[in-house]
């Protein structure tokens, strides 16, 4: 998803050769671009209310199957939560460091994060794995498919967050700090960081509402 | 305001008769709430046709009035703007919308098809199942069940409770008024009265599928003597409608010949509305068959109390 | 190897399909043929394929709209023709499984990729020149939408020769589209065409919104922007707000379908009406996504044949406003015979007909613009005032069906079938004929032939009165929608007078066949020196038409509303600047086609369960984008001295088409501007 990032690129050279002032109405790119990402995130933030609201109304659809009181392990869901979170304290240096234009930092950071967000995924995959060997897979009951559709969705955003992750230290190696990289990475750290406040949301209303 | 309503109505009348000369089955209720619903039809299009008739002549007459040939007309190349136009033309609209929105607030709880109808006469219960692609009509009070025919007395109020065993449709009886759907797991309600006797076209407004075209029924509405009657043919049928025949029944089949069942298993609309119902813990284990004999009651209504009625609401 | 595909997917028995599929594969043939004949292929790459010029990117939505309105339309045909046939004992011509296919396809296909593309394609090809803007904010963005949205009109149209489509009704509801009772691929076509073009139709909303408040020329504020992007700006609110709504229910439903869960299942406590809520909740803003921008285009063409300001222009914006925001407040009223209460109802059907007031205000400041103007009736024109009497008809019906207790007996009717067909047909349909005879100009260099773009509105007014003023009538009569065939013969004279309708407009359409052939024919003599063939009043009139790939070589600056008319009032609207400085413009990218094309095998292979070759299109569009962020040649510049050979010559065919004043249709006014 970071077209927006992508498309609206362009070198930095050109600045040099045409001077700034130009056409300042076409370099304007970067608040362009975070607008645009910013609008994104709304949009996908509409889709996971669509998905809380279905669990919502699913909940107790449990069909004589197991129920979230039964199923979930808060200790392990904690576990997994504090690896996001830390994931996204981890990312917040990587930006402090390329505000300092301190690119090897940034990659190291954003390695640490890409290790974090991979332990977070792992734990995920493994959390579905014991579930489903369990037989409380998603085809046990409406509740369960509206559990594994809701968490596997952010799943599989924080996947796609790790895969521009690794493009991201790519370019930053190969490229460094141009006005492209940072705007990317600006958008990424949006991204990862409205992850995480979207698994807050699902610590809360999936795992510790169905604790209680 | 009574009079201007039963003005309206006959505007509305006057348009509708120039549409057609013809019968118009919506717009000949021989029920109640088919009456009420024409009448409301007929208001809320004499209230619109105050707005909508002047602005579609002005729609004719000021294009031609203003024609650029036209040199006679006065022309105000800048003029865009008039306090008094805006106010004329955002408030009479809602004032008219003020009017309808009063209007349908009364009449959507008067004509809440959930709502039991007021009558001295004691009312009928008719428990409804859509299957692929018929339907089917039990009446619990009398143990008897039809196959894409419904007999209901004249004049007294009946009691629809209505499920699926598919997928959705809807139960509609255009001349009696109200339709609602038809979904599995759900009971969902409707109350009809017949006033006047006759064969009415019963159908579903909901496509259901391949045999969808052919889901229709007759509603026969009857004096008490030949409601009587037709509840003594049905129960002179000699076939059951149990756990093995309603089975057999469900399969999909399309223009099912009218078939009567003098004998109902009690229970079975129930059974049908929980076979569906996931989310209740005590039936799933029983999922995917027919628990008969889950419940066992005289009263048809009795039966029905025992399912929590699924409403539409979110 | 090839999951659940076949030979026998492609349905040889059905003797309509096969001709079909006869003919365009001889026509695709023919077609190849001539572009290979003529050289062409590079052409259409290089010019168009590759394009991330909004307005050639604007114009392959029309097109592709174009001819999917033909694929939409013969199955209007077919349905109206059964259904004038299929009386008492009669079967008519198209069994159910067919026919069912039928008008879920003509649905389908009618809104996402017929509708759709047309608004879009106008939003592209007249918002960035309304505001001044050399491109839209993501150029390769833009272009990426569009192939996602090809790949959508691919998987559908593929449908029809290769297993079948969804015979479900256009919105699917389950659980008649779950695997139980529609085991078919038909759904699984449904869901992939729509979410591939829904991906790009977001993508699209995002993109527009941030041009529109990024990139509007220097001084111009959100009050002084052409109404047409005002109703731009909304609709893309609404799209990228609706939208996401239609991804998540697609998935929830394709969750069912190939992954076994129970969302919208009759077992395991699935819950179908969640379904029916949430679908609808992106389907009402989607009406008004469709008929916003037309509004839009009706004010532009209103004011400019009416020789006048648009009347109330601040009241027009806040009733947009107001529309987009209420338009999420009402889909309950798509479903009032499901049991909800009567509060509920109630409350969902006065927020519908609180609609039609800033609905009504609009259609008054239409009018009161036209009102002591001198109104010129050039073919947008007449589109325009035959949809303000029709629009009328459709909103009272439409407020008719708001109110639940009429409701109840009229809902899922062919009288609700009149209905949306007379806001859809009356609103849009004529809406974007209007836009694409206005604009057509600014894209081509070329006016359309006004004979024939008259003839096809005449056809299509009359045909559309033909064909569904009968519907009210049979809805009245108690006949439901979606019928194979029927047991009253009461209703056949009726529905033959409405399949004779379609005739009509299938002659309508034929008339606007007739009339692009025509004006390119006669492109010469129809051709636009002045750029401002209507004495226009918003800035892409400013410029030559067609429009320079760059738009505007020096950005305009805008004071108020209208600027370019009061420039031409004041005597400097074609004022040539001292000095031109180079423009900044990106770089064509086959990027988009690469990522279209994998999304279509991507699609394919889903619906047949071809897991690898799944695999390989979800890997093949991932990477087709990673490979474009690696792309650092993205964009170059246009020397001032080229910007200015190509505006001295624009202003030089200007000059003289000033002293020779020889614009046949738009003299007058010209002569009033002057």
């Amino acid at each position: 998803m970071s077209s927006a990032a992508i498309s609206a690129t362009h070198g930095a050279l050109d600045d040099v050769l045409h001077g700034g002032g130009v056409d300042h109405h076409h370099h304007d790119d970067g608040s362009k671009t975070l607008l645009g990402f910013w609008i994104y995130l709304m949009s996908d933030c509409l889709i996971f209310s669509g998905l809380f609201a279905t669990f919502a109304v699913l909940a107790h659809a449990t069909a004589g199957g197991p129920t979230a009181k039964e199923l979930f392990e808060l200790p392990y869901v904690l576990g997994e939560t504090m690896l996001l979170l830390i994931s996204s304290v981890t990312f917040g240096m990587a930006m402090l460091n390329m505000h300092a234009g301190k690119r090897d930092k940034v990659v190291a950071w954003l390695a640490v994060t890409f290790l974090f967000g991979a332990g977070f995924i792992a734990m995920e995959v493994f959390e579905f794995a014991k579930l489903i060997h369990e037989g409380a897979g998603p085809s046990r009951s409406a509740f369960l498919s509206s559990y594994f559709t809701l968490v596997g969705t952010h799943g599989l955003h924080v996947t796609s967050g790790l895969i521009w992750l690794v493009v991201m230290m790519d370019q930053m190696r190969r490229f460094g700090l141009t006005d492209a990289t940072r705007r990317r990475l600006s958008c990424l750290s949006l991204f990862w960081h409205f992850l995480d406040i979207v698994w807050i949301c699902v610590f809360t209303f999936v795992y510790l509402r169905g604790a209680i | 305001m009574h009079a201007l309503f039963s003005r309206l109505r006959y505007a509305g009348v006057g348009a509708a008769v120039l549409l057609s000369g013809c019968n118009m089955e919506v717009l000949t209720p021989k029920g109640d709430i088919g009456v009420h619903e024409k009448s409301l039809i007929l208001i809320a299009l004499g209230l619109m046709a105050i707005v909508a008739i002047p602005v579609i002549a002005m729609t004719l007459w000021f294009p031609w009035r203003y024609r650029s040939g036209n040199k006679k007309a006065t022309y105000a190349p800048n003029w865009s703007h008039s306090t008094r136009i805006e106010l004329v033309v955002w408030s009479i609209p809602a004032i008219i919308i003020v009017i309808l929105a009063t209007i349908t607030w009364t009449s959507s709880h008067a004509l809440d098809p959930y709502k039991p109808l007021e009558s001295e006469a004691k009312p009928v219960t008719v428990q409804v199942v859509s299957l692929d692609w018929k339907w089917l009509f039990v009446y619990p009070e009398y143990g008897v069940a039809s196959v894409n025919e419904l007999a209901l007395p004249v004049d007294r109020p009946v009691n629809f409770q209505i499920t699926s065993d598919s997928v959705m449709n809807a139960f509609f009886i255009p001349q009696l008024g109200s339709q609602i759907y038809a979904m599995a797991g759900m009971e969902t309600k409707l109350h009809l009265i017949a006033r006047e006797p006759g064969s009415y076209e019963g159908l579903s407004s909901n496509f259901s599928g391949e045999g969808f075209s052919d889901m229709h029924f007759k509603a026969i509405a009857t004096s008490e003597d030949g409601f009587k009657d037709w509840i003594a043919k049905a129960k002179a049928t000699q076939v059951t409608l149990d756990g093995e025949s309603y089975k057999a029944l469900a399969q999909p089949s399309q223009k099912v010949p009218v078939s009567y069942y003098g004998q109902v298993t009690p229970g079975l609309f129930a059974s049908v509305v929980n076979k569906h119902m996931g989310d209740m813990s005590h039936d799933a284990a029983s999922h995917g068959e027919m628990p008969m004999d889950m419940h066992h009651h005289e009263d048809g209504d009795a039966v029905s109390s025992n399912i929590t009625p699924a409403k539409a609401e979110k | 190897m090839f999951g659940k595909l076949t030979l026998e997917a492609i349905p040889y028995h059905e003797p309509i399909v096969m001709i079909t599929l006869a003919a365009v594969i001889l026509g695709g043939l023919a077609t190849f043929a001539l572009v290979t004949r003529f050289k062409l292929w590079g052409y259409l790459w290089n010019e168009w394929f590759t394009s991330v010029d909004h307005k050639k990117i604007g114009i392959m939505y029309v097109i592709v709209a174009l001819v999917m309105l033909l694929r939409g339309f013969a199955d209007a045909i077919m349905m109206r023709l059964q259904q004038a046939m299929a009386a008492s004992d009669a079967a008519g011509y198209l069994p159910p499984h067919h026919f069912d296919q039928v008008f879920t396809a003509h649905g389908v296909i009618m809104i996402f990729f017929v509708a759709m593309p047309f608004i879009t394609g106008l939003m592209n090809l007249v918002v960035p020149l309304q505001i001044g803007a050399r491109d839209v904010a993501y150029p390769f963005l833009n272009s990426l939408s569009f192939w996602l949205f090809m790949s959508g009109v691919v998987l559908v149209m593929m449908s029809l020769f290769v297993g079948d489509f969804a015979a479900t009704g256009w919105l699917a509801y389950p659980p008649l589209s779950g695997l139980q009772y529609s085991p078919t691929v038909g759904v699984d076509y449904y869901i992939w065409a729509l979410q591939l073009s829904g991906l790009g139709t977001t993508l699209s909303g995002i993109n527009f919104i941030v041009t529109i408040m990024k990139m509007r020329s220097p001084g111009m504020k959100l009050m002084q922007m052409p109404v047409f992007t005002w109703t731009a700006l909304v609709t893309n609110i609404l799209i990228v707000a609706a939208f996401p709504v239609l991804t998540v229910t697609l998935a929830l439903l394709t969750a069912d379908r190939y992954l076994d869960m129970h969302f919208f299942t009759n077992e395991l406590g699935g819950n179908a009406m969640m379904y029916v809520n949430l679908i609808w909740i992106w389907g009402h803003p989607e009406v008004y996504i469709l008929v916003l921008p037309c509004f839009g285009a009706y004010s532009e063409i209103v004011a400019t044949f009416s020789k006048k300001p648009l009347f109330g222009y601040k009241s027009m914006v806040y009733a947009t406003s107001c529309i987009g925001v209420l338009s999420f407040v009402v889909w309950l009223h798509h479903f009032f015979t499901m049991g909800s209460g009567a509060n509920v109802n109630a409350f969902f059907g006065i927020t519908t007909m609180i609609i039609s007031v800033p609905t009504g205000a609009k259609l008054f400041n239409w009018l009161f613009t036209m009102f002591r103007g001198r109104v010129e009736y050039n073919v947008p024109m007449l589109w325009t005032v035959g949809f303000m009497v029709t629009f009328v008809i459709g909103g009272v019906t439409g407020v008719l069906l708001a109110v639940p207790g009429a409701d109840f007996v009229l809902h899922n009717s062919v009288f609700l079938i009149a209905h949306f067909h007379n806001v859809i047909i009356g609103g849009v349909v004529f809406g974007v004929f209007a836009a694409i005879n206005y604009w057509f100009p600014k894209a081509f260099g070329f006016r359309l032939n006004e004979f024939w773009g008259k003839a096809s509105f005449w056809c299509w007014l009359v045909g559309f009165y033909m064909a569904f003023m009968p519907l009210y009538v049979l809805g009245l009569k108690g006949m439901t929608r979606r019928m194979n065939h029927y047991a009253n013969p009461d209703w056949q004279p009726y529905l033959i007078v409405a399949a004779l309708g379609a005739a009509v407009i299938a002659v309508g359409i034929f008339c606007t066949l007739v009339q692009f052939y025509v004006s390119i024919r006669d492109r010469k003599k129809l051709t636009d020196p002045s750029g401002d063939p209507w004495g226009g009043r918003t800035l892409e009139w400013s410029i030559s038409s067609p429009a320079p790939f760059y738009n505007f070589a020096t950005l305009p600056q805008v004071r108020e509303l209208d600027q370019f008319w009061e420039d031409k009032q004041n005597g400097v609207a074609y004022v040539q600047p001292a000095k031109y400085e180079d423009i900044h413009m990106p770089r064509n990218t086959g990027v988009g086609v690469v990522m279209g094309a994998f999304g279509t095998v991507l699609g394919f292979a889903l619906v047949w369960h071809i897991w690898w070759m799944a695999a390989a299109g979800l890997v093949g569009m991932v990477a087709a984008f990673i490979v474009r962020a690696y792309d650092r040649d993205i964009d170059y510049w246009v020397p001032a001295a080229e910007v200015e050979k190509i505006e001295r010559s624009r202003h030089a065919q200007l000059k003289q088409f000033q002293t020779t004043q020889v614009a046949p249709v738009a003299a007058p006014s010209r002569q009033k501007v002057a």
